[in-house]
């Protein structure tokens, strides 16, 4: 039996927000004596005295306006009465906020609104959800005199273009919240007031409809709506919401906190949770919104086995498939040695999932075949930042960035990618910060509204490496780096070995101007900007990781940090922005093939026996198959059983073709998913899996932060994933006892020394703890290495620029890169199943005019893009993003077959594959290409073989 | 004016490029002014002086060059009254109301003006000759009722005196 928290938190609206000021200030509100942080607001210390002044147009989340004149108090010694929203708490104050002359006065200003207003609440989507109908209540309004006759606005039409939510203007208090919010919260600034006066109008863009604007529905204008003016069209549809559960976002590495707000065992709406300290309280498109895939139809609910890819799914219970699975596993292992089977878990699984993952692969097949998704994206970051700094993680929390004086984004799209922390470094730049991208499309972060960089550095693709020894050269050269930090935090001799290689001519911007296209003066003033301007912190995305020197880049970027002195305080640091929800926890869970939980080598006697003890089982010593040899042993006939949960590789992994190759030359395939994902049309198992919202456990964003994950609702299968994976690995003949994952938590704790300190019962207590916690970090670690680095002394690593043996040439005379965009998320099995397809339906490729022009294709034509590897086609968008010569897609769509043209090149030291970099072609198309007809034909037989077992299990009547 | 629109609707490409005109104008009002501090304001006013007014299509335009929103330009252009969207007539005339002018008959002096063109404020006649526009205080108290045609000011104006200039007006113009 569960139990689901019931959240009886009461969430208080402060009005305005907290002031960073550690001086106080002292007074009395109503004869309550209450201290406040200097700078607050009146407003603000009455809350916090329990006293809570009326009001409209306040909000805790935006700066004091003062427009609503509901929140008027008397302050002793002061004349009139003031707004207590724009009113800062001084010492000594005497504030009353009740009178007759108050009530008197907030009754006229409601009676005002009202005028304007429908007096429909019993039938209002908002009743007993409404600041307006609570302070009709509080100020005691019992008639409205004016309105009957004149002009008012209650004939507005309602906008319902958006998918998830509706904009009713004849609600509309003009309070300007939504405005404010889209400003400094979100920082898109796509709404504004038309007109003036009585004829002031809310306007999305110019007058136009939600969709037509430069609206990025992150949610952030109905949050801040105190009316049913902007509201959810699930509340609409559904009534508000019972109660609600804290939980996590399931998508990406930001890990924002949400509320499930419920009704019974249904959700009706997903807020962003004011206290959570990766988003406090901001949300983008896809966690507010786009969560209604956990009820598509298309989720698969019910065991399935066959024994051919080419045979109709057979539905089962749970034990038989589970029984199956094993036995087949067992004869591989028996047939074709130990070493023939292997698993891949995902950074969508939960820690305490991928934890038991690799134990299962350890404990029960009695190998190291496991892997994870994190190979084919941040394995560079760990293999990098652990070499430099001694740990695989980045160092700041997110909220570092508000004391960043220079801001570096490296082969990162935070706006798409990461778009709630992108908000948050949008507001630091509006602050003043610079900021410098590198990148080889000018991205949104690059120019947008209130945001611009100082320096773009748009390099072509492949050329990190040497413009960061460009940037190392310009700051050892002319003197900027810090010694003192560097000699007295490093290794002294790694460092003059550094300077001496970062010093060659050949590292000069001026001599790699040609091969990175970025001028030298744009590399030189950056590289002094990044040196001398400040607080400066580096953030980093897979335009870093993603090549054939991934890890390269990786080292060069944390030379940097510890030359200028810029690691170990808040503002600074290195910071990857992880892809996924959990990223950094899957690779904390020991999923790779040569480490053990928290990143210690397999190789290790006592790191081994410290597990053996435990698990009381004897563990294998030689590291397993990484993902890519996985692959390429089951070419060879040596690798013939794999269990993936989560994870799908025929759509996410390089070479497509090669993937299913292998794919079709192995004999057990176990797919864990909530879909019959592109992985699943080639298994033999199919494992239903639970959505976020259908389990207990933890996630851990990129700034090393565990989350608890809380299950709102029972699992649609009836299994939560980690049962799952405990009634395999038992029916492997390894019995595993749980009976909650806060168990399997405090085991990682009994095993990991950056985790001693994590248990439900602290997360609980604190809300979320960043890793390490232990004895030495109680309540966690948010800045790590401040007085010294986890390996002791940082160490400098040479970075030898060695470009990439993807070139192009005549045939191929153009390079692919690939990233995101912000409507849709991955591989898209989720995000393709909600309403966020309205902004992308279909995966383009971005060409400059010129490249365009020479071949012929106009704006929306078919193209054919063709690589070594593959081709397929897709539709061209012309735009200058890209520079001429370059070509850029996103591959959420699995038909556009992005990954068809991505070659088998990758990272030296990890395997990460070089998406980033493929030599193409791009020619019109009359029609798809081969592959698309392939996997055409392909999908509707598997749909087929599906839909016949669908059929046995629930005939249609 | 938002249009209703259901869900899943499929937005036309807003953005449609504008006229030459229109790009030459805010052009160089972007250049004469884009340097100084809140640029907004002298943009419009020259791009206005230049249309006649300050076309939707003007705003992308304008927002793209001081890295702003189009939200955060048709905000302003909406704000101030002078502002238009629409091209006015071939002569503006502006009429004060602000107290002196309407303590000596301004009041009976609008709604003669608003009877001889048969607009209201804000409003242009059918041929396209003539926009009426309200405009508060013209600095012209001694000589109210004052108003403004076509950039010209005039004060103690009767009706008599205003069908006159109106005569003028539509023969000058």
């Amino acid at each position: 039996m569960t139990t689901i928290p019931i959240n009886t938190r009461q969430d208080i609206d402060y009005g305005t927000p907290l002031p960073a000021s550690t001086e106080t200030v002292t007074l009395r509100v109503d004869g309550v004596e209450v201290t406040v942080p200097k700078g607050s607001s009146v407003m603000r210390a009455a809350a916090t005295a329990g006293v809570m002044v009326p009001k409209l147009c306040a909000t805790d989340s935006l700066k004091s306006f003062g427009s609503c004149r509901l929140c008027l108090v008397e302050i002793d010694g002061r004349k009139g009465y003031p707004a207590s929203c724009t009113t800062p708490a001084e010492a000594g104050m005497q504030v009353r906020t009740q009178s007759k002359k108050l009530g008197d006065l907030r009754r006229g200003v409601m009676e005002l609104y009202i005028s304007d207003h429908p007096l429909d609440c019993l039938t209002c989507s908002a009743n007993g959800d409404c600041e307006l109908q609570d302070m009709a209540g509080a100020v005691g309004l019992r008639e409205v005199r004016y309105g009957y006759e004149g002009e008012n606005h209650l004939d507005a039409t309602k906008d319902a273009s958006n998918p998830y939510f509706e904009f009713d203007p004849a609600k509309c208090i003009v309070c300007q919240r939504c405005v404010r919010a889209c400003e400094e919260v979100q920082g898109t600034f796509a709404l504004t007031v038309d007109g003036r006066g009585f004829a002031s109008k809310i306007s999305p863009g110019q007058m136009e409809a939600f969709m037509e604007s430069e609206c990025v529905s992150c949610g952030a204008c109905v949050q801040a709506c105190p009316t049913a003016t902007l509201i959810e069209k699930t509340v609409v549809d559904a009534g508000t919401p019972d109660y609600d559960v804290v939980t996590t976002c399931a998508y990406c590495g930001v890990g924002c906190s949400f509320k499930a707000e419920m009704k019974g065992r249904e959700v009706v709406r997903m807020t962003p949770y004011k206290d959570g300290m990766a988003n406090h309280g901001h949300s983008c498109v896809k966690g507010r919104f786009a969560w209604g895939y956990a009820t598509h139809k298309d989720r698969i609910t019910t065991p399935m086995i066959r024994k051919k890819i080419s045979d109709p799914w057979t539905p089962v219970s749970w034990d038989e498939a589970i029984t199956y699975a094993a036995s087949e596993f067992k004869r591989l292992q028996s047939q074709y040695g130990r070493g023939s089977v292997g698993a891949i878990s995902s950074s969508r699984c939960t820690n305490e999932e991928t934890y038991l993952m690799q134990k299962l692969v350890r404990a029960a097949f009695g190998n190291n075949n496991i892997d994870t998704c994190a190979r084919v994206c941040h394995s560079p970051t760990g293999f990098g930042l652990k070499t430099t700094l001694g740990e695989s993680a980045g160092t700041q929390n997110f909220d570092s960035v508000q004391h960043a004086d220079v801001i570096v984004v490296i082969g990162a799209n935070p706006t798409d990618g990461h778009p709630v922390f992108a908000s948050a470094m949008k507001r630091r730049i509006r602050e003043g910060a610079k900021l410098i991208v590198i990148d080889p499309r000018r991205t949104d972060i690059v120019r947008s509204p209130h945001v611009e960089a100082s320096y773009h550095l748009q390099l072509r693709p492949g050329t990190n490496v040497a413009v960061l020894n460009a940037l190392a050269h310009v700051i050892v050269t002319e003197g900027l780096s810090d010694d003192a930090f560097a000699l007295a935090r490093c290794e002294p001799a790694s460092y003059a070995q550094w300077k001496d290689f970062v010093s060659r001519p050949e590292n000069s911007p001026e001599a790699l101007e040609a091969e990175t296209w970025v001028p030298a003066s744009v590399v030189r003033g950056a590289a002094r900007l990044y040196a001398t301007g400040g607080n400066a912190a580096i953030y980093y995305g897979l335009g870093v990781t993603e090549h054939s020197q991934g890890s390269t880049a990786v080292l060069g970027i944390a030379n940097l940090a510890m030359a200028t002195g810029n690691l170990g305080r808040p503002g600074v640091g290195v910071n990857p922005l992880r892809g996924q929800n959990n990223v950094q926890g899957s690779c904390d869970m020991g999923s790779f093939p040569h480490e053990l939980p928290g990143y210690r080598h397999v190789l290790d006697d006592s790191v081994r026996a410290l597990f053996e003890g435990r698990w009381k089982v004897s563990l294998e010593k030689e590291p397993g198959l990484r993902i890519p040899n996985m692959f390429d042993a089951a070419l060879d006939g040596s690798f013939k059983g794999l269990y993936l949960e989560g994870e799908d590789i025929a759509q996410s992994d390089p070479d497509t073709t090669h993937v299913t190759a292998a794919l079709e030359a192995m004999e057990c395939i176990v797919v864990q998913d909530l879909f019959l994902n592109e992985t699943a049309k080639f298994a033999h198992v199919f494992l239903p899996g639970s959505s976020f919202l259908e389990k207990n456990g933890t996630f851990t964003n990129a700034e090393r932060r565990i989350s608890r994950v809380r299950k709102v609702m029972e699992p649609l299968a009836g299994k939560e994933d980690w049962e799952v994976t405990v009634a395999l690995a038992t029916a492997l003949g390894y019995p595993m006892h749980y009976n909650h994952p806060s168990e399997i938590m405090d085991e990682i704790a009994s095993l990991t020394p950056t985790f001693t300190g994590v248990s439900y019962a602290r997360i609980e207590e604190l809300g979320s703890i960043q890793w390490p916690c232990n004895d030495r970090a109680p309540d966690g670690t948010p800045v790590m290495h401040e007085h010294e680095f986890v390996r002791g002394k940082g160490k400098f690593v040479p970075t030898q620029y060695v470009p990439t043996t993807e070139k192009v040439n005549r045939k191929y005379p153009l390079i692919l890169t690939t990233g995101r965009i912000l409507s849709q998320y991955n591989v898209g099995a989720q995000t393709r199943r909600t309403a966020n397809v309205e902004w992308h339906d279909e995966d383009r490729l971005e060409i400059h005019p010129h490249d365009a022009e020479e071949r012929g294709i106009h704006d929306g034509d078919q193209v054919t893009v063709s690589s070594r590897a593959g081709e397929t086609s897709l539709r061209a968008h012309i735009t200058d993003r890209v520079q001429p010569g370059i070509v850029y897609t996103t591959f959420h769509h699995p038909e556009s077959g992005a990954n068809v043209i991505t070659t088998e090149n990758s990272d030296w030291a990890t395997n990460c594959p070089e998406y980033k970099v493929t030599a193409v072609q791009v020619t019109p198309a009359l029609k798809g290409s081969e592959w698309q007809e392939r996997f055409q034909s392909f999908t509707s037989e598997q749909l087929g073989l599906l839909e016949r077992a669908v059929g046995v299990r629930s005939p249609k009547p | 004016m938002p249009r209703l629109l259901p869900p899943g609707t499929k937005m036309p490409v807003r953005q449609e490029p504008a006229t030459a005109s229109v790009t030459a104008a805010v052009a160089s009002a972007v250049d004469r002014h884009k340097d100084r501090p809140g640029a907004l304001l002298p943009i419009l006013h020259d791009v206005q002086q230049a249309l006649g007014h300050v076309p939707e299509d003007a705003v992308p335009e304008i927002a793209q060059a001081l890295n702003l929103s189009r939200a955060e330009v048709h905000g302003v252009v909406t704000f101030y009254h002078d502002f238009r969207s629409t091209p006015p007539g071939r002569v503006v005339i502006k009429v004060c109301r602000a107290e002196s002018c309407q303590a000596v008959g301004g009041d009976a002096l609008v709604a003669h003006i608003k009877q001889r063109l048969g607009v209201d404020f804000h409003g242009t006649t059918a041929d396209g000759h003539f926009s009426l526009e309200p405009v508060y205080c013209l600095g012209n108290c001694a000589l109210s009722p004052a108003l403004v045609i076509g950039g010209e000011i005039h004060g103690r104006v009767t009706p008599e005196r205003l069908d006159a200039l109106l005569q003028a007006a539509r023969g000058s113009a």
